[in-house]
């Protein structure tokens, strides 16, 4: 196995948490400001996709279909927290999830409807295909370094707004709590659609990013959603910071694991053998990191200790 | 108008039984299958109604317990189909044609997944219990998906429904029947635990857990124990599915399955006797009916469910009997 | 002097750099009422939860008859003998009275493990829960559900639980919160034939009721025990009139 390899399996995992970063920020941000579990994140991310495919087909701009995806998302976002979410905030969490599970299930069929069930396709810009070659001679796709790029850029640009901002400081104090934000003469559910808004967002710019390395079909959110379940149950619901950290661990064990863990295994088996058990047991592994994260601390790794 | 909760779930049963009892008479086996389907699935939503209804833990995950009872019928089918031996290491068994010998399995190993997977979860408690209980639901999914020696991802077909003693269980209405008097007995034991000791502390640990705790009663023992029962009650009606379709596949393990599990539920009453079996009688008919008239049933189904949970808190007992469900 | 059926050893805990309570040395002997005021803030609830269970002390120990409890958790507590009320009633709101000291009664005898016979027709368990309502004047209501009793009824209600389980000692948190008049009247009645039965640990804000009550009261503030003494010489304690009592007495 060469190191070539190695690095190169690195940078997918990292590409991968970003992503899902940008799902669990979202998931996150809206848990720990509003108390709500939202399912339909993956729908928004899904909503992302198809507005940038469909955009993107249509005048031939990638970097429109971004737009549109934002912009989507973060409309159909807005829209759902005002006709439904909001009459969730102080129900229970099982309202909370069946309301949501609903909206799942409008949202797919909903699309099914408008776009058919084949997936479309979005195509990754002319500048940005092809590969690129790092120091010591790796060729890697260009396109997947821009997408880690983007991803640590929303980052830091989160961490900006939370920490550098007038609407972060309200965001922080509704986090703390929710009669403070009131207190501060903030127009509560101002503060909550917008955040909601720019959760959507996100999930519908990473939903758009990923779409043109996967294909862009109905169901694609779900999966991610309960990878960004993971996410934040690892680092912690509520916290950006562990939904960040939990985010590249996820990448990078889901990742490394799916490739190593066969080649591992085929140390000490045949190799029919470990290409089975290796990839079982890959499939398994950010569940296992999971289950052994909540024996450690039962609130994940940032949240908040009882 | 309000209607005694009594009489509700005894036109239910009626009913059930009635409607295949008629499609009978009338030579329609398919409707036979329909209500077939809707008992399974009533069985199922019976044993996540434990944890949900009663233990008031909102669990996303309860398609493994399924998935884990369709793949103990599978494979021990599987096994006797082709003649094959399942080498377990301790043992070995050429597998089984025989319904009450799945049953057990399928429930031993639904208990068992349960005890270890609510060890870990039921630290937890509210929106990290449903976040944690749908990532271990989507591992079992992966792993039936990547485990290519019973189907992987193409499922697992068995050509000839298993036998159950002194029955033909290819007649759909014996079938129906067999599992119409499962669905009984089992919401019989359902109603025996709620009111039980047992029942009494897993309701109130619901309500007030600092209540339990302070008058000396372990929430978690209690949750752990109600998720074990929950757990192979959803397992047996598993094996009951995979008998029906005479096929298994990884979308048993699903994450949709869980939830519509959790839908039936809530459409028929949360922590209600009947809720289940009517939630599901209603999931089979709207799915049969609305399924008919166009492709995209499911929107309708989101915008029913939207309208429950928004507006009709209590399902359709408490629409007609004029009681809140349990609070959740 | 009898012996302490519940004693805490410089308990300590803190929050942060917020000190909740610091050095509480208490004790509880049989047949009285030990009464702890202070202001809100104090530190009272802090030092409920470190005698029931619920916290865990960073210093300091609990003892019941003799035995250090404070590894356990709040069950195991309930079990030695120890019974709470709460401040805000903790009870199973949606179901009946009768359920919610059944609840009790099961608990008492340690055992929920039964699956089989209606918890509401068990003879024993019925029997204890009547019984216990019955002290409280609660029995007329015991069909009703705990939603629909008055404020006054569900404290009435938490001291019946309490009751079931038998306990070697009540710890009673603000009990007359709440009640009006004479429901603080009747409960003070009820409390005082109650201490012969097992001491009780009273925390409390209704003075009228302390110092009608309580054999003894310790005064907490800032998480400290500032004085402890009789009725009589806490009254007279200039310390306490200065950071507590003020002009109320």
């Amino acid at each position: 196995m060469s190191a070539i390899l190695i690095i190169e399996q690195i940078l997918n995992g990292l590409q991968f948490g970003v992503m899902l970063f940008l799902m669990a920020a979202g998931l996150t941000l809206i848990f720990g400001v509003m108390g709500l579990i939202n399912l339909a994140h993956g729908s928004l991310y899904m909503v992302g996709a198809f507005a940038a495919a469909a955009v993107a087909g249509w005048t031939g701009s990638f970097l429109l279909g971004l737009a549109a995806a934002l912009a989507a998302a973060a409309l159909a976002g807005a829209i759902i927290e005002m006709v439904v979410i909001r009459r969730l905030y102080s129900a229970a969490h099982l309202d909370q999830v069946l309301a949501t599970f609903a909206l799942i299930l409008i949202f797919s069929e909903g699309t099914r409807w408008v776009f058919g069930s084949f997936p479309l396709f979005l195509d990754i810009p002319e500048a940005l295909s092809g590969p690129v070659t790092l120091p010591g001679g790796i060729q890697y796709p260009l396109y997947r370094l821009a997408l880690i790029a983007i991803g640590l850029a929303v980052a830091v640009g989160l961490w900006a707004l939370i920490e550098r901002t007038r609407i972060g400081i309200q965001i922080r104090a509704g986090e703390n709590d929710r009669e403070m934000i009131g207190a501060l003469g903030v127009d509560i559910s101002k503060l909550y659609t917008l955040v909601f808004a720019l959760g959507a967002g996100l999930a519908g710019l990473s939903g758009a990013l990923v779409g043109a390395i996967q294909s862009v079909q109905v169901g694609m959110g779900e999966p991610v959603l309960i990878l960004a379940f993971v996410v934040i149950v690892i680092g912690g619901i509520g916290s950006i910071r562990g939904a960040f950290v939990g985010a590249l661990l996820v990448g990078l064990t889901d990742t490394l694991g799916g490739v190593f863990l066969p080649e591992l295994f085929a140390v000490f088996m045949e190799t029919s053998a470990a290409q089975k058990s290796g990839s079982a047991l890959a499939s398994m592994s950010i569940y296992i990191l999971m289950g052994l994260v909540l024996i450690w601390r039962p609130t994940g790794l940032f949240g908040a200790r009882i | 108008m309000r209607i005694e909760e009594r009489f509700v779930n005894a036109t239910v049963l009626v009913g059930l039984l009635g409607v295949p009892l008629w499609a009978l008479m009338i030579e329609e086996p398919f409707t036979i299958t329909l209500a077939t389907r809707a008992v399974i699935l009533a069985l199922a939503a019976v044993g996540l109604n434990v944890i949900l209804g009663v233990g008031g833990l909102v669990s996303f995950g309860h398609a493994i317990f399924f998935g884990i009872g369709g793949y103990a019928m599978g494979i021990l089918a599987f096994h006797a189909q082709t003649y094959s031996e399942l080498d377990l290491g301790l043992f070995s068994t050429s597998g089984t044609n025989s319904m009450p010998v799945i049953w057990l399995v399928a429930m031993g190993f639904s208990a068992f997944s349960a005890f270890l997977i609510g060890l870990l979860t039921l630290r937890t408690s509210g929106v990290y219990f449903i976040m944690i209980t749908l990532a271990f639901g989507q591992m079992f999914y992966y792993f039936a998906i990547s485990w290519p020696s019973y189907g992987g991802e193409d499922g697992l077909s068995i050509y000839v429904r298993n036998d159950f003693p002194g029955l033909n269980t290819l007649v759909p209405f014996q079938f129906f029947a067999l599992c119409f008097v499962i669905l009984c007995v089992v919401l019989f034991i359902y109603a025996r635990l709620q009111a039980s000791p047992f029942g009494l502390a897993l309701n109130s640990a619901r309500q007030s857990r600092a209540r339990a705790e302070t008058v000396g009663l372990d929430p978690m023992r209690i949750r752990l124990l109600a998720f074990v029962i929950s757990g192979a009650i959803t397992g047996l009606a598993g094996a009951l599915f995979a008998d029906l379709n005479r096929f298994v596949s990884p979308t048993m393990f699903s994450w949709q399955l869980s939830g519509e599990l959790i839908v039936l539920i809530i459409i028929g009453g949360v922590g209600r006797l009947m809720g289940p079996v009517i939630g599901a009688c209603l999931f089979v008919a709207l799915e049969h009916f609305l399924g008919g008239f166009t492709e995209f049933w499911h929107v309708f189904l989101g915008l029913i469910l939207l309208a429950i949970v928004l507006f009709a808190r209590g399902g359709v007992i408490g629409l007609l009997t004029g009681k809140e469900g349990a609070h959740v | 002097m009898s012996e302490a059926i519940l004693a805490t050893h410089h308990l300590q805990k803190r929050f942060g750099a917020v000190i909740a309570t610091e050095d509480v040395s208490i004790d509880l002997r049989a047949g009285e009422i030990h009464a702890v005021i202070g202001p809100n803030g104090a530190g009272k609830s802090t030092l409920i939860k470190q005698i029931c269970g619920g916290i865990q002390s960073d210093d300091g120990w609990v003892e019941l008859m003799g035995r250090d409890v404070s590894k356990l958790n709040t069950q195991k507590r309930a079990r030695a003998g120890l019974a709470r009320t709460f401040q805000i009633s903790e009870l199973a709101m949606e179901d009946s009275v009768l359920e919610n000291v059944v609840l009790g009664a099961m608990g008492a005898k340690g055992s929920p493990w039964q699956f089989w016979r209606a918890a509401l027709k068990t003879p024993h368990l019925i029997e204890r829960a009547e019984a216990a309502l019955e002290r409280v004047g609660l029995l007329s209501e015991s069909e009703t559900r705990c939603a629909q009793l008055s404020h006054g009824q569900r404290r009435q209600l938490e001291v019946a639980v309490a009751l079931t389980l038998s306990p070697r000692a009540f710890i009673m948190d603000e009990p007359m919160a709440g009640l009006g008049a004479e429901g603080s009247k009747q409960l003070t009645t009820f409390l005082d034939g109650l201490r012969a039965e097992a001491p009780i640990l009273l925390v409390e804000h209704d003075m009228d009721a302390v110092f009608a009550l309580a054999d003894r009261i310790s005064v907490l503030v800032y998480g400290k025990i500032i004085a402890s003494g009789t009725p009589d010489e806490i009254r007279a304690s200039g310390e306490v009139r200065d950071a507590y009592l003020g002009d109320t007495l």
